[in-house]
């Protein structure tokens, strides 16, 4: 047992720091917020020649051969500075699925180019109607010769507006819930029959409603086997998981720090009013409540590759239980404490509010997950009695 | 005791409820029931709708238009009109400067203010907070320097909701600085659109324009435009603090959002059931149903000793009542969120404001996000919930 | 990064495994998973068998009998022992007087008290709080004064628990009245016996005596029972704060809580299923491992952290402090309900093992009082209100 980062991963985690130090203030970030992507190319480049883009990549793949623990030292200093660039999107999901299935000619030819900044890919999964049912998908997928034919509504495709390839899931077979009989396929952006609607979310992100209409996918362009994708898109969902708890974990820590320093310097009755006892403790609350979160996005590292399937979900639905609740906690204290200002978008805080509130109902909410838990009968087994 | 409404307040009640479904513009009713901003033209046709039926500012004295209701009336009232999804009126002119200059204000005030207040003719907003003062209100430094028959005033606002909206705005303003702050405090009435007040938007978590900064460089403000006494401003600012005591639970608010919570939940599919058949949904809302319920207990208690004492004397239990109501504000918009979940994500900023029909997903979770964004202001503004829990541990526990 | 158990450790902990599953007598094991109360006899037995494996007080120094153990290796035996179901040690004589005297006793001291600490010959209470003196504990008024080769008490302990059965008190007394309060306070140790020692006993929320009140009148106490120098006793008793870090959540024993709570709601029907298929019982169940689990791997960092020698004051204690409680609070609230109406019979004689049959189910039978002594967590070793101020102070710098 040891807690204590190698060297490489300290050094993976000053660089990445330092990058975020320098270019990612809050002045800057609105900048990017500016840009017709809703973010900066020029720094994608950036974390693309500091190697951020190849993190879990093999090096086969001119990867960095990270696992889970680099992952989380990244996303939460992502989830610090609130990065708006579309790593989760491209790198954990799209990239997730293709290191998680791909054969070795997609993974050759998609994975260094992730790497290398020049391609932006997005995880067409969700609809309408799925909400957290990662097997519910109407999206159809139809055999024509030896091609697919898919045809379906997407909906909030986290950076599908700027995607250059999607990895869309379409309905090879069964009814409408069924695990069985899901297909995962590789969609260029831009292929006839794609439409894509971009907008904003709440926390500054984008995303895209995508239809598909009669879009054609050869058949080397299958993501793993026919109608067995279930399993990849839930091995998908839990790195994506624990991907979120460290960014969430990153912005707990910096909703606690700036609340902290506003109790010092703000005063109200000739005294700051940190000095008052109601809100040191509720602070202290705040800190209680990440430093736990911080425990979970540990064990979330430590059990994404758990070899068990049960037993790897059950970890991850706890993990996101707690994630989702100290987020909203600290998130909902944070704005308290600061009185009116914590209201305004003119001032840090709310943003990183906002995107924990956001954090919590991607990849199902609270709700589903202690749920989930609770069905497969929770992470400690029965014992028996006197 | 008799936990029971008469047959007349019921009578009351039937009333009120026909009037609002009658009455109220169906293009407004939607907006409410999507979480819609209303635009300031749907706040001043409702409020002349109220106006015309003699309903506009119940609660001043009658010769100044209000109804004489007694305290149970008016909840009855205010909780049908949540029911019917009609908006809250105005509160700036109808329960705050209103009762203020009814109480307060000279003849001349009268005569020209109220009429225009109970109409919407004229759009109050309100000065009181600054940079360095919110929960320290006393602190406020705003200065306003007599000179002939005016007074000059100098200073900045924060957080002057509508203050883009409003013709005019009732300010709390320094006329003394050598005395005890709350002692040296005026409260004025401030024209807009006089030179020298600049306003400037600060947009909300939902990504709205609600309130402001408000600059004031040398503002000349005509001294019959004080209210009551020089340097008593801080007695009438407190006077209407304490004047929204029966609505400021909004149990109805909230029991309108759970119903509309209930009917979207029958809609929502999850996982192959409507979300209206999830047993820990059902569960989580019926724990909130229960804490409205006995707010709605405490509320009828405060309201009902209103009615006997006249409504004169100050029940500490108000501060319960704005503790839980606002909790249970932000628990339903929580819930509310819950249940738009990934169709709630899409950030739509012309939908919120009305300004189109046609939102990204469903209509209903559209505007779910940015009302819980909001709403955590409930606990902040009009004296925060930790001044709330201050003011009971003082009064009510001696503490 | 590592967060698994090195092949060593988890070696050790397969080693503890069958040690507490061997050793822990069976009778005690049952007490303990009814939630009994133990008897001064049960205390001891146990205590002797842990001597006798050289396991008695782990974290001393190795020449006064410890095991040389790191603390994740601690962390480790004390987790297995509650996974066996084992009881805490008797924590006054080997977490606290046992270190402070390992650490600032003469060598006198040293040579008579720790074997018997260790084997349990001797029952040391803590004679610390007093009336008017809790949270506030430098306050504290009982006076010693010298006189000859001997200081005069007088004075009131409050809550010394234990002292119904102990044969010695460790006591913080005033022996200077004239400077700061922390800086007149000494440490004594006396024997229970000693005339003018009176215990008068305080029964708490769940019927069981088991504080009590203490009054010292007169007590003559030999200077040679004073520990280290006079009027630094505080530094002593601080010295012991953070002593006790890496079992003070008590992961293990909540752990072992929700196993026994889940077997438990396999026997107990609800509208026709059994509890266990119960899905707000599960869910319930569920958020508190959540909580639980987190708690754990805070832990692990800790003792990782001590383990590498880290900064004895990790912030973190404190979290394990206010979270450990009400984890252990959690899971006794939820045993409770459980319950049900099994946790309505008042059968203090059964929580006492002096009555052999329950009424109603036995598991559930002493939910009701150990629900409510678990309420003392959260008051005692520094309140909860206490650790906050801790942390807003040295951590959040408010
Ligand atoms: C959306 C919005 C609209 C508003 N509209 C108006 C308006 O139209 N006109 C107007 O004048 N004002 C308006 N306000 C201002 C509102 O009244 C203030 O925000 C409120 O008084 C709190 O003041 P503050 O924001 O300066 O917070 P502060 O007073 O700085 O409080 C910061 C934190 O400290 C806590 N705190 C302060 N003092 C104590 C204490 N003694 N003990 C314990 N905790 C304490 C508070 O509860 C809060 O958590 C508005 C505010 C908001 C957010
Ligand atoms: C069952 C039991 C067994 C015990 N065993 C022993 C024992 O063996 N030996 C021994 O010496 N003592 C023992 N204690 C005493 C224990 O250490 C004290 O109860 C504890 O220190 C709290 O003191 P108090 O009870 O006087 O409460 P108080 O200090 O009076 O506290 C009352 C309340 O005020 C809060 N409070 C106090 N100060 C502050 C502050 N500055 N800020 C915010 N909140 C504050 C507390 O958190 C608590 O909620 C025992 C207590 C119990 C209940």
């Amino acid at each position: 047992m040891d807690f204590d980062l190698s060297e490489e991963q300290r050094m993976l985690k000053e660089s990445v720091d330092r990058l975020l130090e320098d270019r990612y203030s809050f002045e800057q970030r609105k900048t990017y917020t500016k840009a017709p992507d809703g973010w900066s190319r020029e720094l994608w480049q950036q974390y693309a020649d500091l190697g951020l883009l190849s993190v879990p990549f093999d090096s086969k793949y001119g990867g960095f051969g990270g696992g889970p623990v680099e992952t989380m030292i990244l996303m939460e200093a992502f989830g610090a500075a609130l990065v708006l660039e579309p790593y989760f999107a491209t790198v954990t999901l799209f990239g997730g699925c293709v290191r998680i299935a791909g054969t070795e000619a997609q993974k050759d030819a998609l994975l260094p180019k992730i790497g290398e900044g020049k391609l932006l890919g997005a995880f067409a999964h969700s609809e309408r109607n799925s909400r957290y049912d990662l097997a519910d998908v109407q999206t159809t997928a139809k055999k024509d010769g030896s091609d697919w034919v898919l045809d379906g509504e997407k909906t909030v495709v986290i950076h599908g507006d700027c995607a250059d390839k999607l990895i869309v899931s379409g309905r090879i077979s069964g009814g409408q819930r069924d695990k069985d009989g899901i297909g995962l396929f590789l969609v260029d952006a831009k292929a006839p029959g794609v439409t894509r609607k971009g907008y904003p979310t709440q926390d500054s992100l984008r995303a895209a409603d995508i239809t598909l209409k009669g879009v054609k996918v050869a058949a080397g362009d299958m993501l793993g086997e026919s109608g067995k994708a279930f399993p990849i898109i839930e091995r998908v969902a839990q790195s994506a998981i624990q991907a979120l708890s460290a960014e969430a974990v990153g912005g707990m820590q910096e909703m606690l720090d700036i609340t902290v320093e506003y109790l010092k310097t703000r005063h109200q009755f000739g005294v700051p009013i940190g000095s008052f006892q109601a809100l040191q403790h509720r602070a202290v609350d705040m800190l209680v409540a990440t430093e736990q979160a911080r425990s979970m996005a540990m064990f979330a590292a430590m059990m994404v590759d758990e070899k068990d399937d049960a037993e790897r979900a059950k970890a991850i639905n706890a993990v996101k239980v707690h994630i989702g609740k100290s987020g909203r906690y600290v998130g909902q204290q944070s704005i308290q404490l600061h009185g009116g200002i914590g209201m305004t978008l003119e001032y840090k805080v709310g943003h990183y509010f906002i995107r924990s509130t956001m954090i919590e109902i991607l990849f199902g909410d609270t709700d589903h997950h202690l749920a989930a838990l609770a069905r497969a009968g929770g992470l400690i087994a029965p014992g028996t009695t006197a | 005791m008799d936990l029971r409404f008469t047959s007349e307040d019921i009578a009351f009640r039937n009333e009120a409820r026909s009037f609002f479904e009658s009455n109220l513009p169906p293009h407004i009713r939607r907006k409410q029931i999507l979480g819609q901003r209303l635009p300031k033209e749907d706040v001043v046709a409702w409020q002349r709708i109220l106006n015309k039926k003699g309903w506009a500012c119940p609660m001043w004295p009658t010769e100044y238009g209000g109804t004489g209701w007694d305290a149970v009336r008016y909840y009855i009232f205010k909780e049908e009109s949540c029911r019917a999804y009609a908006p809250d009126p105005l509160s700036h002119n109808i329960q705050q400067t209103g009762p203020v200059i009814c109480a307060y204000g000279t003849d001349e005030q009268k005569a020209f203010f109220l009429p225009k207040l109970r109409n919407l003719d004229i759009w109050f907003c309100q000065g009181f907070s600054e940079p360095g003062s919110g929960s320290d209100l006393a602190s406020l430094k705003t200065r306003a320097v007599r000179d002939g028959d005016d007074y000059i005033v100098n200073g900045q606002k924060l957080w002057t909701t509508n203050g883009h909206r409003a013709d005019w705005m009732y300010c709390l303003v320094r006329t003394d600085t050598g005395v005890k702050k709350q002692a040296g405090i005026s409260y004025l009435l401030i024209d807009m659109k006089t030179p020298g007040v600049q306003v400037r938007p600060v947009v909300t978590l939902d990504g709205d324009h609600h309130t402001n900064e408000t600059f004031f460089d040398n503002v000349r403000v005509p001294a019959r435009n004080l209210i009551g006494e020089e340097n008593k401003g801080w007695g009438y600012a407190k006077f209407l603090l304490g004047n929204e005591r029966a609505g400021i639970a909004k149990v109805g608010l909230s029991k309108a959002r759970i119903s509309l919570i209930k009917a979207l939940a029958q809609r929502m599919q999850v996982e192959g059931a409507p979300l209206s058949e999830n047993r820990r949904f059902r569960e989580k809302l019926a724990l909130i149903e229960t804490e409205l319920q006995a707010l709605e207990m405490t509320n009828m208690v405060v309201v009902a000793g209103m009615k006997k004492s006249g409504g004169n004397r100050q029940d500490p239990r108000t501060s319960v009542l704005k503790i839980k109501g606002s909790e249970l504000q932000q628990a339903t918009t929580e819930l509310m969120l819950e249940v738009g979940g990934p169709h709630s994500m899409a950030h739509q900023h012309e939908f919120l404001e009305a300004l189109t029909d046609n939102a990204i997903g469903p209509d209903w979770a559209g505007t779910a996000a940015p009302n819980y964004f909001f709403g955590r202001a409930v606990s902040i503004f009009g004296g925060s919930n930790e001044i709330q829990h201050n003011i009971v541990a003082k009064a009510v526990l001696g503490l | 990064m590592d967060l698994r158990f090195t092949p060593e450790e988890i070696a050790f902990r397969n080693e503890a495994r069958t040690f507490f599953e061997a050793t822990l007598p069976p009778d005690i094991r049952r007490k303990q998973m009814l939630g009994q109360r133990l008897t001064r006899d049960d205390m001891v037995t146990w205590q002797r068998i842990l001597n006798k494996k050289g396991w008695a007080c782990p974290m001393w120094p190795k020449e006064y009998g410890g095991t040389g153990w790191d603390a994740v290796k601690y962390f480790i035996f004390k987790e297995e022992g509650y996974r066996a179901w084992a009881p805490d040690v008797l924590g006054h004589n080997i977490q606290n007087v046992g270190p402070v005297i390992c650490a600032f006793g003469s060598d006198e001291q040293k040579a008579f008290f720790l074997p018997k600490l260790r084997n349990l010959d001797l029952w040391f209470c803590q004679g610390f709080s007093e009336p008017g003196s809790g949270s506030d504990l430098a306050s504290l008024k009982t006076r010693a004064v010298r006189e000859g080769d001997h200081y005069i008490v007088n004075g009131q302990k409050l809550w010394t628990s234990g002292g119904h059965h102990a044969d010695w008190m460790y006591a913080l007394v005033r022996t200077d009245t004239g400077v700061k309060k922390q800086a007149g306070i000494s440490y004594l140790l006396f024997d229970m016996k000693t005339p003018g020692v009176q215990v008068r006993p305080v029964v708490t929320l769940d019927g069981h005596p088991y504080t009590n009140e203490t009054f010292l009148d007169n007590v003559k106490v030999p200077v040679k029972n004073l520990v280290g120098e006079e009027n630094k006793g505080w530094n002593y008793a601080k010295f012991l704060l953070g002593n006790e870090r890496a079992g003070i959540a008590r992961v293990g024993l909540t752990k072992a809580r929700v196993r026994l709570a889940k077997a438990l709601a396999e026997r107990v029907y609800v509208d026709g299923a059994p509890m266990s298929e119960n899905r707000q019982f599960r869910e319930k169940l569920a958020a508190i491992e959540v909580e639980l689990k987190a708690l754990e791997i805070t832990n692990m960092m800790v003792v990782a952290g001590m383990k590498k020698g880290g900064a004895k004051h990790d912030p973190r204690t404190s979290v394990l402090k206010i979270k450990g409680s009400e984890v252990q609070q959690a899971s006794l609230e939820c045993q409770m309900e459980l319950a049900g109406p099994d946790a309505m019979a008042r059968q203090v004689g059964f929580m006492e093992a002096k009555v052999a049959d329950a009424i109603g189910r036995e598991g559930m039978a002493n939910s009701a009082p150990n629900y409510y002594f678990s309420r003392v967590l959260s008051i005692y070793g520094g309140s909860n209100e206490i650790q906050r101020n801790i942390i807003a102070k040295a951590v959040l710098g408010l």
